[in-house]
């Protein structure tokens, strides 16, 4: 596996098929292909590999994958990381494709949000349910403070030198942030509803010490609302046990974990359906030729939302691609069992 | 069999059927049950399934575990008779349970 972190932005990368989205499926895609002798981009916003399964049940049991009784959610992403080791795809994570466009020669152009280009023959769509985002807590005009005040992660720590910070929440996200940052920080308040924290022991041990030395507040309550002018944030309302609380804060980090929105795919000129792809069952193929989707993304009579129909479109889907891929080769249907040239490819013989 | 009902936010409810075995959140999502999002499905990683459970029935549905707890995290407005739906098995003993929606579920 290789990962993009030495590539500048900017830069154009030619591949014959980009992924969006590292998902069960996209990984399984990397298989199909690679036997296929085609070479794979993968993109992915989250910030590790495996989509669904690894971001929301990593340790909960699957029990429908065929030929594995039961496999956790992490499980089956380390497992198909290493059966796609061999065809070796690049992964570019903590980016979001915003753009693809079409251009002259047939090929297009996709554009991430960090400015990473690609210029590829196929485009595999695997996004699941969307984007994987912070979830936005519902307090009256929070929107307007967003980007200025609000804040749901952190790109630059220097942003918030010398800030009055309320950060929110209590898993690791929001105590791993609250130690990085109270360092710069004027002020830091840390707002959880319980005096129970899901992150990581030491963590909170640190973050308890500095409580106890003055370095910082923890308040155990619930944000309430939101004061400010001109999308400046000013003050907060907290309710503790004690009844509600106002005080002055100029940015706050709500770490309340991640859903999934569909977010740039609805502007790719695509035919949608109710927020999904719709594709044929022959090649999985959408309105746009090239373009595939494949897994939870797409539609069709009969679809099921499952692994296991995703790993299926995307064998099919590798067929017509090579098509696009290798207009001259003919394609010879081998089973991974006898054929030499595919267990060449897998570095087992 | 059990009647649970189910109180919106503007104060009109409605009244489910359920069977025993069955989750609220899932006798909730087969009656269309506006407010009961439950993205995940019933595996307690969303969140999307919060509900309050009126005082005189939280003995009866008991208290979340820590699991719960942990995913309760992630909900909104948060309150001593919050529970994620989708982990109260329902029995017939819930037969008139009242189960107040949140104003939002994220
Ligand atoms: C709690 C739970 C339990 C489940 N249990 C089962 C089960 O037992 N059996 C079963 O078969 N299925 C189960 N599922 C469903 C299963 O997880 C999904 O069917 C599967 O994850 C779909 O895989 P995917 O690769 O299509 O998409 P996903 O896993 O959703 O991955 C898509 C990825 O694409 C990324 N993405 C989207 N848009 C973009 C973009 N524009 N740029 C960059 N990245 C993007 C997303 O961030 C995401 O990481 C369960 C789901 C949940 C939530
Ligand atoms: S349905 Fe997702 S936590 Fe209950």
């Amino acid at each position: 596996m290789s990962m993009a972190q030495d590539q500048t932005p900017g830069q154009t990368i030619e591949t014959d098929v980009v992924i969006i989205g590292a998902g069960p499926v996209g990984l399984f895609a990397v298989f199909e292909l690679g036997l296929l002798d085609i070479k794979v981009h993968l993109v992915d916003i989250l910030d590790k590999i495996g989509g669904q399964c690894a971001e929301l049940y990593p340790e909960k049991p699957i029990y429908d994958i065929p030929g594995l009784p039961v496999v956790t959610g992490q499980e089956l992403t380390d497992r198909l990381m290493e059966q796609i080791k061999p065809f070796d795809p690049t992964f570019h994570l903590n980016e979001r494709v915003d753009e693809i466009s079409k251009q002259d020669d047939g090929r297009f152009l996709l554009k991430t949000d960090v400015g990473t280009c690609f210029l590829t023959k196929v485009v595999v769509i695997g996004a699941g349910g969307g984007s994987f985002t912070p979830k936005r807590p519902p307090i009256e005009g929070i929107e307007a403070y967003e980007g200025t005040s609000v804040h749901y992660s952190v790109r630059r720590m220097e942003f918030f030198r010398d800030k009055d910070i309320l950060i929110v929440g209590g898993g690791d996200s929001a105590l791993d942030w609250t130690l990085s940052l109270q360092p710069l920080a004027k002020t830091l308040t840390l707002l959880h509803r319980r005096d129970d924290f899901r992150a990581a022991p030491h963590t909170v041990e640190k973050m308890r010490e500095l409580v106890a030395n003055g370095q910082m507040r923890l308040l155990i309550g619930q944000m309430r609302g939101l004061h400010g002018s001109d999308s400046q944030l000013e003050a907060v309302t907290v309710k503790t046990k004690e009844g509600e609380e106002r005080f002055p804060v100029n940015t706050v980090l709500p770490f309340f974990g991640l859903t999934m929105k569909l977010g740039p795919i609805s502007d790719w000129g695509l035919n949608l359906h109710e927020n999904l792809i719709p594709v044929d069952t022959e090649k999985f193929e959408t309105s746009e030729p090239r373009i595939f989707a494949i897994g939870d993304i797409n539609a069709y009579p009969g679809k099921l939302k499952l692994i296991l129909s995703g790993f299926h479109e995307a064998a099919l889907m590798a067929q017509k691609a090579h098509s696009y891929i290798f207009p001259d080769k003919k394609l010879l249907f081998q089973y991974t069992t006898s054929s030499s040239s595919l267990q060449k490819k897998l570095g087992v013989r | 069999m059990a009647r649970i009902t189910f109180i919106q936010p503007d104060g009109t409810s409605q009244t489910v059927q359920a069977t025993a075995g069955q989750t609220v959140m899932e006798a909730a999502k087969l009656e269309n049950v506006a407010g009961i999002e439950a993205e995940c499905g019933g595996a307690c990683a969303c969140a999307t399934c919060h509900v309050y459970i009126a005082d005189d029935w939280r003995e009866k549905t008991g208290s979340p575990s820590e699991m719960e707890e942990d995913m309760l995290d992630f909900a909104f407005d948060v309150r001593a008779e919050s529970r994620l739906c989708c982990q109260i098995k329902v029995t017939d003993d819930l037969d008139g349970l009242i189960v107040q929606v949140p104003a939002k579920q994220f």
